[in-house]
């Protein structure tokens, strides 16, 4: 009987519009940078979504994703130097030339590129892989870094901070997240700190990592030349060389050479600049690239 | 046994059935999509930003609708959009896009009933971020286009991919014309692969560099770029819509385009 009054004392389209809490959510102002997640109603969502919008297994997916491309980044005497391309790619479309790959992690106010050239205390993330969830978890982890701040009245350590990222990759894992990024950062417990995180789960300490599909392009230019004690210059210099070259060979890196060098007391930004210019200087005033003609 | 002695190939063109009968049985898949065509394309000045979209609206190669709007005013009032300051455009499955516009209109409303004042340009971009990235198990079939005025009075723009991925930029193309339009601001606008004359020989030539462009070059280049697209593009047509936003407020207009 209970069940019966039950059953009829409910109006009877009650549950087909938003819920309560729906309704709030949707009304929230606050962005709930958060965990809740709507999930397609099917039986299995992931290799949905691959259907969707995996274009490497599915070329005609409906929904193509912007991704990112060559980043590096490495440890040496002065520091952490961070540089990468700028180009998004979704399928062959060029999505972007003028893409910012290096996020700034870890302030109260994030940094954002300030006019003058005084560092600016925090972490730096890169991002390669799906540009939007790069984007939402590098976010996700100043919010976690701020909160740290606020609540033990010092900086987060790049270690600390990058097993928050590692943490919440593993939990999405199989999901179809994809990135590959690296966290630097400089704090007085550890020094210079150099971590690469993926969507697989993996959290790697290390001195020197290039991400991307224009990874193996850079690694050779980088592995070449470097050495622990380059000079500031030097060592800018190589992280931009090794752009350039990832850049020249791999079509999916191309744009604008984003360049950041990590210090004691805070990362400094070295300019977002056109590779064409450079490209061409490099060949013309130092001989290199001598596989390309400068004939007109 | 066939012609030739050979088996026919399942692609070559048959008087026959399409399908032979002991073809696999056809899944269905879940497939909550339609492409509902058409293009957006926003371009920003120094005190306006102009966002313009087609207004046909097609699936396959039916065109149900000459007048569909693709741009929105945000957080103003329902009918008329008065008091709107931000607008956006949204391009892919129409029925995505209406329901991510209505979600935005809510938040930017809901906003400035609890703060007491409008919702930044800035605020809004981020926002609209999380909210496509909320459903990046099961995403908004959309590219949005969001623009406004900044803190400092500068036009605004910002475009996303269907996940949330977002970036400022002087001017966007979306929609499936993106491709054809994309380039054509790229040299129109940012003044890509153009020179100053006599400037130097061969590599020493220094490229044009980009400015802020007055308000009627921009109208025409976003007419042009759409009149163009209408006669390469078949999803592309019957109505252009543009939304100019300046300090004075929004204003819209419609011209018509090709019905083909």
């Amino acid at each position: 009987m209970d069940k019966l009054v039950a059953q009829y004392s409910r109006a009877p389209h009650q549950n087909e519009f938003y819920s309560e809490q729906e309704q709030h959510d949707l009304t929230e102002s606050l962005p709930p940078i958060s965990l809740k997640f709507n999930l397609p109603p099917v039986d299995n969502s992931r290799s949905w979504l691959r259907a969707m919008t995996d274009d490497h297994s599915n070329p005609s997916c409906p929904i193509k994703l912007a991704h990112g491309t060559t980043t590096l980044a490495f440890r040496f005497q002065g520091g952490i130097i961070v540089a990468t391309d700028s180009r998004a790619t979704a399928g062959n479309w060029i999505a972007s030339q003028t893409v910012k790959k290096v996020i700034p992690v870890s302030r109260l106010s994030r940094g954002e590129d300030k006019e003058n050239n005084a560092p600016v205390p925090g972490l730096l993330g890169t991002m390669a892989g799906g540009a939007a969830d790069c984007q939402y978890w590098l976010r996700y982890l100043s919010q976690q870094c701020t909160l740290h701040e606020i609540r033990h009245k010092r900086r987060i350590t790049v270690a600390a901070a990058s097993k928050i990222l590692a943490n919440l990759t593993y939990a999405y894992k199989g999901y179809g997240l994809s990135m590959g990024t690296m966290l630097a950062g400089m704090t007085p417990q550890e020094g210079p700190a150099l971590y690469y995180i993926d969507s697989d789960g993996t959290r790697l300490p290390g001195n020197l990592f290039c991400v991307g599909s224009g990874q193996t392009f850079a690694y050779g230019v980088l592995d070449a030349n470097y050495r622990y004690d380059l000079t500031e210059e030097e060592a800018l210099e190589l992280g931009r060389r090794s752009i350039l070259a990832a850049m020249h060979r791999d079509a999916y890196s191309g744009g604008y050479i984003n360049l950041y060098h990590v210090k004691e007391e805070g990362w400094v930004h070295h300019g977002f600049n056109d590779m064409n210019p450079l490209f061409w200087k490099t060949k013309l005033e130092k001989g290199e690239f001598s596989n390309v003609t400068s004939e007109l | 046994m066939s012609l030739m002695g050979q088996q026919p190939h399942s692609e070559a063109i048959g008087y026959s059935f399409p399908q032979s009968t002991n073809a696999p049985i056809k899944e269905h898949s879940f497939y909550p999509y339609t492409d509902n065509g058409g293009s957006t394309l926003g371009i920003t000045g120094a005190d306006f930003a102009i966002l313009a979209g087609d207004t046909r609206s097609v699936a396959g190669y039916n065109i149900n609708s000459r007048y569909a709007p693709k741009v929105f005013k945000i957080g103003g009032d329902d009918e008329t959009g008065d008091g709107a300051h931000i607008i956006l455009s949204v391009v892919g499955f129409a029925a995505d896009g209406q329901a991510l516009k209505e979600r935005l209109d809510a938040v930017v409303k809901m906003y400035k009933y609890q703060h007491g004042k409008p919702m930044s340009v800035r605020a809004c971009a981020q926002r609209l971020s999380t909210i496509l990235y909320q459903k990046r198990f099961f995403p908004y079939y959309v590219h949005a286009i969001l623009a406004g005025l900044d803190e400092e009075g500068k036009g605004a723009l910002y475009s996303y991919d269907p996940v949330g991925s977002y970036e400022r930029e002087q001017c966007r193309a979306a929609g499936s014309a993106a491709s054809l339009i994309m380039p054509f601001l790229d040299n129109q606008v940012n003044f890509k692969n153009q020179y100053i004359p006599g400037s130097g020989e061969g590599h020493a030539l220094e490229s044009k560099k980009p400015e802020p462009l007055p308000r009627e070059t921009v109208e025409q280049i976003v007419r042009d770029a759409f009149t163009s697209a209408v006669e390469r593009h078949i999803e592309v047509g019957d109505g252009l819509q543009l939304m100019v936003i300046t300090e004075k407020g929004i204003e819209e207009i419609y011209t018509p385009l090709k019905k083909d």
